[in-house]
């Protein structure tokens, strides 16, 4: 089982977000950074994927920033055989990284393309299918559960209400939804065995971004209400509050 | 930049319209009045889809497209893919639009790379300026908020559910049947497997009853489940990480950074201290409601309205009052 997982370096969840400068990106003085909480959930994928074949490798590739070296190291430390940083400047959107991706992906052997579902910084949700269709892949995203006998894939996906059972054939992309498994820890041997695997960097050109971003903002505010109350005698008064504003 | 259209993914499941449908046509609609242009709508469904497709006329569709074929009681991504193509090839259009649901955010970024153009997801806003799209979006859980616009047309954009609320308008839209094949298609979806009972998804309900830690136990839930009933069908269950890590509810109702994102009407967050990842899923909640038994919890800096005290004796009361003016009017 050959795996292809794509990672990317996000600020932790806790980290404050401060607006920079320019109105149209974030200050990034401070601001600590992990691997996006999702992406471990797919690596840990590849890795059981790999440790039940008892064959095949884990390549993890990231576009990024130099930094990004830093969450290429935890996944080798967690057991991916080698890793490659896609090194770009300038402001990509979604499609541009993913023609990235694709473009470095679809140059190697591959069954399996597995992604985090989302990336907790930008939000988009739209990197992996859109891999798939640059690649012309088979695709299931948010993926909670994943069986895979003999090329076949049957995967169950997180849709409003249940689980939508979807099934094709290897080679495919799957997004990696929390609860498909636990990610391990990187244990103190893989962290010195990380030191010898392969980190590969390459220079990518982005093409330039279609989504532009004209400006960034705090959140409007929201003004702490009432407490109206203390304990079950505060009930009525709750009551007649939400039917002031129409909402019972 | 051409002027052209609106177009809105009308998303159906089982041959039923779902909502998230009527609230994509109404967002196009926004958008289609700030571009100055009409709003059409495209959707995919067994036989006899087309007869509910009409019915978005009344959300400002102004023509439907309609693709049936038995095979579209599931989601269909190739095919849903070809419809969309074939109506560009017919008409200009300058935005599409999609619910941002598990399909909707799905078949958006599909659409995206086979049509190369740009993708705004989870949208809250919409406008124009010089003809041209401009979404807002939050980033970084809500953290911070992103105006964006588009270099080329169509814009691609998913709106959040629940923030555009359906609305009905004078009019009719006139439907117009589609020809698109099932096949070829690399995936073939089965079906959906729903639990016991099959509940309103905490993403699209407009009332929300989110319970956390200070729950105690799994079998402490009928506390909440009865609030839910009394507040009636538009009302679902949520809860915070911490009970989903601890098996306590299923993941399908977490809420928060690493969960879902909900806008709904009315959120009770009850037992929960309120923590940065909480809520990032529900600080867009209209009206949010507290129920914690400490006075300092974060929570109570963020909702509207609060009660201090023993969730155990504070819900139950709570539901019965519900019940005692509801009876009453
Ligand atoms: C300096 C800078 C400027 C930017 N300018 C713009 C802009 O002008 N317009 C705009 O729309 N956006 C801009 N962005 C944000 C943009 O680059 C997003 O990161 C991109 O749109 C991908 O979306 P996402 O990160 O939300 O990924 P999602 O689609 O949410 O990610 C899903 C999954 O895809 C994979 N993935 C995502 N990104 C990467 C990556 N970099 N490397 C490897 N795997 C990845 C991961 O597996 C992830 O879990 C900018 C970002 C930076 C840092
Ligand atoms: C990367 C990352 C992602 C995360 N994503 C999410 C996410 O998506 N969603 C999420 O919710 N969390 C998320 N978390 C976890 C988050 O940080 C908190 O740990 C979690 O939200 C706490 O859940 P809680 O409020 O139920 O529990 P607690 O923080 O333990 O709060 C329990 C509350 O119940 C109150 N209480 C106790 N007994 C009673 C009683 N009898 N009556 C009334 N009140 C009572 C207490 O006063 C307390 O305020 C994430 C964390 C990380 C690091």
């Amino acid at each position: 089982m050959k795996s292809i997982v794509c990672i990317k370096r996000v600020p932790d969840s806790e980290a404050r977000i401060r607006i920079a400068g320019d109105g149209r990106s974030i200050d990034p003085s401070g601001v600590k950074h992990v691997m996006n909480p999702y992406d471990e959930v797919a690596l840990e994928e590849a890795l059981r994927l790999k440790e039940a074949a008892g064959e095949g490798s884990v390549t993890v590739v990231s576009v990024g920033p130099e930094a990004s070296k830093e969450i290429l190291r935890t996944a080798l430390a967690m057991g991916a055989d080698e890793a490659v940083l896609l090194q770009c400047a300038g402001s990509p959107d979604g499609l541009a990284i993913a023609r990235a991706l694709a473009a470095e992906i679809g140059g190697r052997e591959r069954d399996l393309v597995l992604f985090g579902k989302q990336a907790i910084d930008d939000d988009n949700m739209q990197v992996p299918a859109m891999v798939a269709e640059l690649l012309h892949l088979p695709c299931a995203t948010v993926v909670v559960e994943l069986e895979i006998a003999d090329g076949h894939v049957v995967a169950r996906r997180e849709v409003e209400g249940g689980h939508e059972v979807i099934e094709f054939d290897l080679p495919a992309v799957v997004s990696a939804q929390k609860g498909l498994n636990e990610p391990r820890y990187p244990s103190l041997r893989g962290i010195m065995a990380a030191k010898k695997k392969p980190l590969e960097v390459k220079e990518v050109e982005l093409r330039e971004s279609k989504v532009e971003i004209l400006s960034l903002e705090e959140p409007p505010a929201r003004e702490s209400g009432d407490v109206v109350g203390e304990g079950a005698e505060a009930v009525p008064e709750l009551v007649r509050r939400l039917r002031e504003r129409a909402l019972l | 930049m051409p002027q052209g259209r609106v177009l809105a993914f009308a998303e159906s499941r089982d041959g039923a319209l779902r909502p998230v449908a009527r609230e994509a046509v109404t967002a196009g609609r926004e958008l289609a009045e700030a571009l100055g242009s009409p709003v059409d709508a495209f959707l995919l469904g067994p036989p006899g889809i087309a007869r509910e497709a009409a019915a978005l006329g009344a959300y400002g569709a102004d023509r439907i497209f309609v693709a049936e074929n038995d095979a579209f009681v599931n989601y269909a991504p190739d095919a849903s893919l070809r419809l969309c193509a074939e109506i560009l090839g017919r008409e200009t259009y300058s935005a599409i639009i999609f619910p941002a649901s598990a399909q909707g955010k799905d078949l958006a970024p599909r659409a995206a790379a086979m049509l190369d153009r740009g993708l705004a997801t989870e949208v809250t806003g919409l406008g124009a300026e010089d003809g041209v799209p401009v979404a807002v979006r939050p980033v970084y859980a809500g953290k911070a908020i992103a105006r964006v616009t588009f270099t080329d047309l169509p814009a691609l954009i998913s709106v959040r559910p629940n923030v555009f609320r359906a609305e009905k308008r004078p009019g009719e839209g006139l439907v117009e049947s589609v020809e698109v094949a099932p096949e070829p298609s690399s995936q073939r979806v089965k079906g959906i497997e729903t639990g016991e009972r099959e509940t309103l998804d905490v993403s699209e309900a407009t009332v929300v009853v989110s319970g956390g830690r200070g729950m105690k136990g799994p079998e402490n839930w009928a506390v909440l489940e009865d609030l839910v009933d009394a507040l009636g069908e538009h009302a679902t269950l949520g809860a915070s990480r911490a009970v989903v890590d601890a098996g306590w509810r299923p993941h399908g109702e977490q809420v928060g950074q690493t969960g879902k994102v909900v806008s709904p009407t009315l959120y009770f967050a009850i037992g929960i201290s309120g923590a940065i990842q909480h809520l990032a899923g529900m600080r867009t909640a209209k009206t949010i409601v507290a129920i914690n038994k400490d006075p300092d919890a974060p929570i109570f800096q963020i909702a509207d309205l609060g009660i201090v005290g023993d969730l155990f004796e504070v819900v139950p009361a709570l539901a019965a009052e519900i019940r005692r003016v509801h009876a009453e009017s």
